[in-house]
Formats: C-alpha cells, sequence, structure tokens
C-alpha cells in the first residue's frame, strides 16, 4: 500500500473525470531518466512483456531503471488511486519519434470500441527527455474519454479547438484514461523524442481508491462542471456522463451537479396521492 | 477545368447552424502538393461556416440531425457537425 500523502487527491480525480488525464510535470529524477531512456533504445524491455501478469511481476529486477520508475511512491500513488493497489500488466510500448519526421493525421482511440462505463484502464506516458514545442509531443483533446469511436476512424479530424499538445520536462508523466483522443505529431527538432507508454488494468472496483479527505470540496463541483469549448451543443451531455461517472468513482448513486440534469431525470415518482389522506402529496423539509 | 483541383475545407462546428463556432478542422488540398500537416497552435481558419461561405467556399455537404435511439441517448461518438466545403484553384506545382 501507498503511503497517503502520495494518493491523488479528490480534486485530482474530478480533473481526471472532466479532461480524461493527469499531467505531473518532471517527477522523475534526471538520472533515472537517462537510464531508462538507455534501455529503451536497447529495446530490451520486450523481453518482459507478459501480458496478463500482475503489475508487480514487471520489471521488478531492481537494476532496471523502468521499473524504479514505475514505483516511485508518485507515481504507485497515481496508479493506486485510479486502477488500485494490484493492476494488471497490460503492455508497454516505446514510441519512438524520430528527429526531423513529419506526420499527418494520426487522431485515434486506443480501442476498437470500448463499450464500458465505469470501469476504465490507465495508460501512463513517461518523457524521458524534455519535450518542446517542436519535438512532436503526444496530443490530447481533452474530455473526449467518454466518447467512444473505433479506433483510427477519427483519423480526418486534423484539428480540434482546444486540444493540448505535449510540452514538458525530463521525467515528465501523463496519465490517462484509455479512451482518450490522442495523436502523435511531427518532431521538427533534431533530436529523437521518446514516450515510453504502459497500460494497466484494474482488478478492483475503481470506488474511492484516492485520499479522500476533500471529497467535500467546493473546487470539485467547479472542476466538475468545466467546459470544453468543442463540446459545443454536446456540453450537458458531456456533463451528464461526467456526473455518472463520478457517482461510480465516490459510491454516490444519487451525485448530481447544480445544472440537475440527472436529478429531473430520475425523478420518476410512483407514489399514488391519497386525496382522504391529510398532507399526502405534499413535501415536507 | 483540367488546370483546377478541389479543395476540401472540413469545418466541425459547435451546433446545427452555419454561424455556430469552429471548433475543429481539416484541410485536402487537390490543387497543390504539399500534406497538410496538423499543428497544434493553429487557430481555426474561420470563426463559422459562414464566414467561410463569405470567403469563397461552396458547402457541399450539410450535416444531418439525428434523433438518438432510445437507450443510448447520452451514447456520445464522433463530432455531430461536420460541414463539408469546397473551392476550385488553379493547381499549383
Amino acid at each position: 500500500m501507498v503511503n497517503k500523502e502520495f494518493l491523488l487527491s479528490s480534486k485530482q480525480m474530478a480533473e481526471f473525470t472532466s479532461d480524461g488525464y493527469l499531467k505531473f510535470e518532471g517527477i522523475v529524477p534526471k538520472e533515472l531518466c537517462d537510464a531508462a531512456l538507455k534501455e529503451m533504445e536497447t529495446r530490451n524491455l520486450n523481453d518482459f512483456d507478459r501480458q496478463g501478469l500482475p503489475f508487480n511481476y514487471i520489471w521488478n529486477n531492481e537494476k532496471l531503471a523502468i521499473g524504479k520508475v514505475f514505483r516511485l511512491p508518485i507515481v504507485e500513488g497515481m496508479i493506486q488511486s485510479l486502477v488500485g493497489p494490484n493492476p494488471r500488466y497490460d503492455h508497454h510500448f516505446p514510441h519512438l519519434n524520430k528527429a526531423n519526421s513529419r506526420v499527418t493525421e494520426n487522431l485515434h482511440q486506443d480501442a476498437e470500441y470500448d463499450p464500458r462505463f465505469e470501469n476504465f484502464d490507465i495508460q501512463i506516458s513517461f518523457f524521458p527527455t524534455d519535450v518542446n514545442e517542436d519535438g512532436g509531443g503526444t496530443l490530447f483533446v481533452p474530455g473526449s474519454h467518454f466518447r467512444r469511436v473505433h479506433e483510427s476512424s477519427i483519423r480526418r479530424y486534423q484539428n480540434i479547438v482546444g486540444q493540448v499538445q505535449s510540452v514538458c520536462s525530463a521525467g515528465t508523466i501523463v496519465v490517462w484514461h484509455h479512451n482518450i483522443w490522442h495523436s502523435s505529431r511531427s518532431n521538427h527538432s533534431n533530436k529523437d523524442r521518446y514516450m515510453f507508454k504502459l497500460r494497466l488494468n484494474p482488478t478492483v472496483r475503481q470506488q474511492l481508491l484516492w485520499n479522500t479527505d476533500d471529497l467535500n470540496a467546493p473546487e470539485v463541483i467547479s472542476i466538475l462542471k468545466k467546459r470544453q469549448k468543442w463540446h459545443g451543443q454536446t456540453a450537458r451531455i458531456e456533463e451528464m456522463n461526467r456526473i455518472r461517472f463520478w457517482r461510480h468513482l465516490t459510491n454516490q448513486p444519487n451525485f448530481d451537479l447544480p445544472g440537475w440534469y440527472w436529478s429531473r431525470i430520475d425523478n420518476k415518482p410512483d407514489t399514488f396521492y391519497d386525496f382522504n389522506a391529510k398532507g399526502s402529496g405534499t413535501l415536507t423539509y | 477545368m483540367s488546370g483546377f483541383r478541389q479543395k476540401l475545407l472540413v469545418l466541425y462546428l459547435g451546433n446545427s447552424s452555419p454561424q455556430s463556432e469552429v471548433i475543429g478542422w481539416s484541410l485536402y488540398d487537390g490543387s497543390s502538393n504539399e500534406t497538410f500537416e496538423a499543428a497544434n497552435t493553429m487557430a481555426p481558419p474561420y470563426a463559422t461556416c459562414l464566414e467561410a461561405m463569405r470567403d469563397g467556399w461552396r458547402v457541399i455537404r450539410f450535416p444531418v440531425l439525428q434523433n438518438a435511439t432510445k437507450g443510448s441517448e447520452f451514447d456520445l461518438g464522433y463530432l455531430e457537425y461536420e460541414f463539408i466545403l469546397e473551392k476550385w484553384e488553379a493547381k499549383n506545382g
């Protein structure tokens, strides 16, 4: 178990619910980044590709830098908060975006259609080197994780207002909902750009796994109500989907936001009004 | 006509009105050999579809409004309001 101080907060979980990802800038020490980069370049890490095993069994050789990266307390804290303390290893892949390489359209979701709603996998992107604006960092479309599409069928969407390209310092980690729309971008720099991706599956109910001390903080509400400009007309439905997700995450089946979209729809009274009973049908507070 | 090529601009709008704001866009230029390169910080080429029409783009496809099927009213997927526009321009290169 991870020390509570390293677990995510409710505000961070609300951000994850709204945006579909969280970014942790430069949290992996430089020397560990350099050692992990060397391991990625040799590609020997693929020898450890043992899909379906508990993650504890993967890269647990003390000499492996990549194992040390994912066992930093802050990284273990984010993993435990999102998918529980003993997740299942799904797969990993070191993404290489070579220097001076061009990418045209690449937007996609990592699923052939994933019908799960409350349950989700996480993907962890680790950037071992600095990624500047011209370095082709992974691009995410915030708030796209509740939209189910068929993998690369969205490739013709070249640009979406509000998209965020990863520009970060070495040692940055982005943890994201498996369904978020993402893409690589052209690397116009003279440096190869690596991004190491790891996918983990939950093995426990994804409910209240984080530090819930701030569960009732007012900021949680404003974070959950945050709108993405690109949602346009569908913004209310997006909000309703967040509420459904938050209801599950927090085990609050009647949770709603001030718009009251679900409370209104859920209201299907089934009590017969008795004209003869005194006070029947009146609301009492 | 043989010296002209089609250029397509796909605009994704916030709602079904051509006057609503652009929330996404793509460009396919048959008049040039250049590959359109998606970039991060570019602003949309037009604020609305109507603005593009006023700049000479012809709308060749309008999105169809569809009711959600029962039981999937809250399921979202592809961008809903896709307008396809074209221009014919002299071949360049």
